[in-house]
């Protein structure tokens, strides 16, 4: 592969090194968090998770096993770094993120350490682009605190059922309400009206319906909205709640080779409206 | 002043509205030179434009049947009008299932450019379509500014990387900075190189070629051979401009070169079957 022509040198400095022959199966998922331009890259030798997050309230997190690229070394235990994920994205497309079958765009990205750019090599029909993007200090992402045994609700279910309510959303409701008891309801409040879709247990879009008391939460729907863009990439998502009304939403992502990554997206709920016991 | 052509050939047709569409891209106005043998579609460099120029030139006989024209004077055979080429462009659209299409030269409340084409319809009778695209007449005083762009004393000629790579690579730069560094050496390498606070980025092109000109300095082993052949000569543009160039292209052409004049011009060259199109973009500081 051209680009592993670097020479061995240079390679040695490198404290991580990853590549994928396709650059789609990183860029498509970073597209699905990429709500705010900074992101923070978090890679151990499990691989990598890229997070976003926005006032405090809503946190998004991209996670990519290190078996999914074809080349993944990593010389710390830990490696933390922050760039602009706007940059990192259209340098990931600078051959114009073809879709067509066929083309691919090869990657390689490399990091020296704290201080140094991230270092990327993309490379398309024999054109050959380097891009070196700044790295800042990481910020400490906000442990939302959500673990399994706290949930209170749980629903599986396929994709394709929730895709037709998000696209439709109404973006003059200020809040998204999310309601389950034995049926998943989201519902908006807009200026020509409220909308309601219903999901019942029964359906056969269903994999999985575990309520253990009635909720009902409202999220801004500015927080929510961009969380569509990974739930158009997903084939399964997941929606709990846990005691506090927080919400996190699973999606499980197929890439263009059939791997499997993960999307997820914690949001706080609103506080002004009290939940139902 | 007369001019009065007609095209008959459906394929002519779509050529040369494709290139007036091109043309259209390229620049908001500019200069229609017509002598018996030719059409020059010409920019001159001015500040207004940011100081790209740009010349096309097109052989009549490869697009009309028939062309007449009578200049300004006997001496001087030629018309000079300044155009909108968009509006050629569209109406020239209009047209394009014409059995023919006759472009003239007319006044009506002032000058125009008379496209008049007799339309295929349902019924017995064609239905007849006139445009009239208003120009003016650019006046002999002026016609020195619009003369053919003699060829640079350039450092480098190369032949361009695909055009539709280059645009999807300057597309995706141009969000990241204004400015571009174009640079290529006689080696047959190119970079596209930006730089900014928050990125820099390099796509390198090779095995491009460089075209051999024949010119008197390379012929007898003169200036150019003694030039480093991986020396790059580099010039620093206004990405917005080379972005245009790119986007006004519809047509692989069959011939696309390069001349780089150090920290000075780039002069880029596109040829195809019956028309030629140069372009030149300045440094900037």
């Amino acid at each position: 592969m051209p680009l592993s022509t670097q020479s061995q040198g240079e390679d040695e400095q490198y404290i991580l090194v990853t590549s994928l022959d396709n650059a789609r199966n990183l860029s498509n998922l970073l597209k699905a968090i990429s709500f705010k331009d900074h992101a923070v890259f978090t890679t151990t030798p499990n691989g990598l998770k890229v997070t976003v997050e926005d006032c405090k309230c809503v946190q998004a997190n991209a996670f990519i096993q290190a078996d999914i690229f074809q080349e993944f070394t990593i010389k710390e235990d830990l490696i933390t770094f922050q760039v602009n994920l706007t940059v990192l994205l259209d340098c990931l497309n600078i051959f114009g993120g073809s879709t067509s079958a066929g083309i691919s765009t090869a990657l390689r990205m490399c990091y020296k350490g704290y201080g140094y750019p991230l270092t990327l090599f993309l490379e398309e029909g024999g054109v050959v682009t380097v891009c070196k993007i700044n790295t800042e200090e990481p910020e400490e992402p906000i442990d939302f605190d959500f673990c399994s045994s706290n949930v209170t609700n749980k629903v599986i279910l396929q994709s394709e059922s929730l895709k037709e309510a998000f696209s439709e959303l109404d973006l003059t409701s200020e809040m998204l309400q999310i309601t389950i008891i034995y049926f998943l309801e989201l519902s908006t409040f807009g200026s020509s009206g409220s909308a309601h879709y219903d999901y019942s247990k029964d359906s056969d879009m269903m994999e999985l319906f575990r309520c253990k008391e009635t909720q009902t939460n409202r999220y801004k729907m500015s927080l929510l909205k961009p969380s569509t863009k990974a739930l158009t990439l997903s084939c399964k998502v997941s929606v709990r709640t846990d005691s506090r009304g927080f919400l996190s939403l699973q999606y499980l992502v197929r890439n263009d080779d059939g791997q499997i990554c993960f999307v997820e997206y914690f949001c706080c709920p609103d506080e002004e409206v009290e939940e139902d016991s | 002043m007369k001019f009065r052509g007609k095209i008959i050939d459906v394929a002519c047709l779509n050529h040369f509205s494709r290139v007036i569409t091109t043309i259209s891209k390229l620049t908001k106005t500019c200069v229609m030179r017509l002598t018996p043998d030719n059409l020059f579609f010409v920019l001159s460099g001015k500040v207004t434009n940011g100081g790209v120029s740009m010349w096309c030139e097109l052989h009549q006989a490869n697009f009309f049947d028939e062309f007449q024209m009578e200049g300004v004077s006997s001496e001087f055979n030629e018309i000079c009008l300044e155009v909108t080429p968009e509006n050629l462009s569209r109406a020239l659209k209009t047209v394009q299932n014409a059995k023919s299409v006759k472009v003239k030269l007319t006044k009506k409340h002032c000058p125009c450019l008379t496209v008049a084409a007799e339309l295929p319809s349902l019924s017995s009778n064609s239905r007849v379509v006139t445009h009239d695209v208003p120009v003016e007449v650019v006046p002999r005083s002026l016609w020195h500014e619009f003369k053919e762009p003699s060829m640079p004393d350039f450092d480098v000629s190369i032949y361009l990387p695909p055009l539709k790579t280059m645009k999807n690579v300057v597309d995706r730069m141009k969000n990241l900075s204004n400015f571009l560094v174009m640079e290529a050496n006689l080696s047959g390498e190119m970079n596209l190189k930006i730089e900014t606070d928050l990125v820099s980025v390099t796509t390198h092109f090779k095995d491009l070629g460089n075209p051999s000109w024949g010119d008197a300095a390379s012929q007898d082993g003169g200036a150019s051979q003694s030039r480093d052949p991986e020396a790059m000569a580099e010039v620093r543009v206004d990405i917005r401009k080379l972005q245009q160039f790119l986007v006004g292209q519809q047509v692989n052409p069959s011939k696309a070169m390069c001349n780089i004049v150090h920290q000075s011009v780039v002069h880029l060259i596109l040829l195809h079957d019956d028309v030629s199109l140069q372009y030149f973009i300045p440094a900037v500081a």
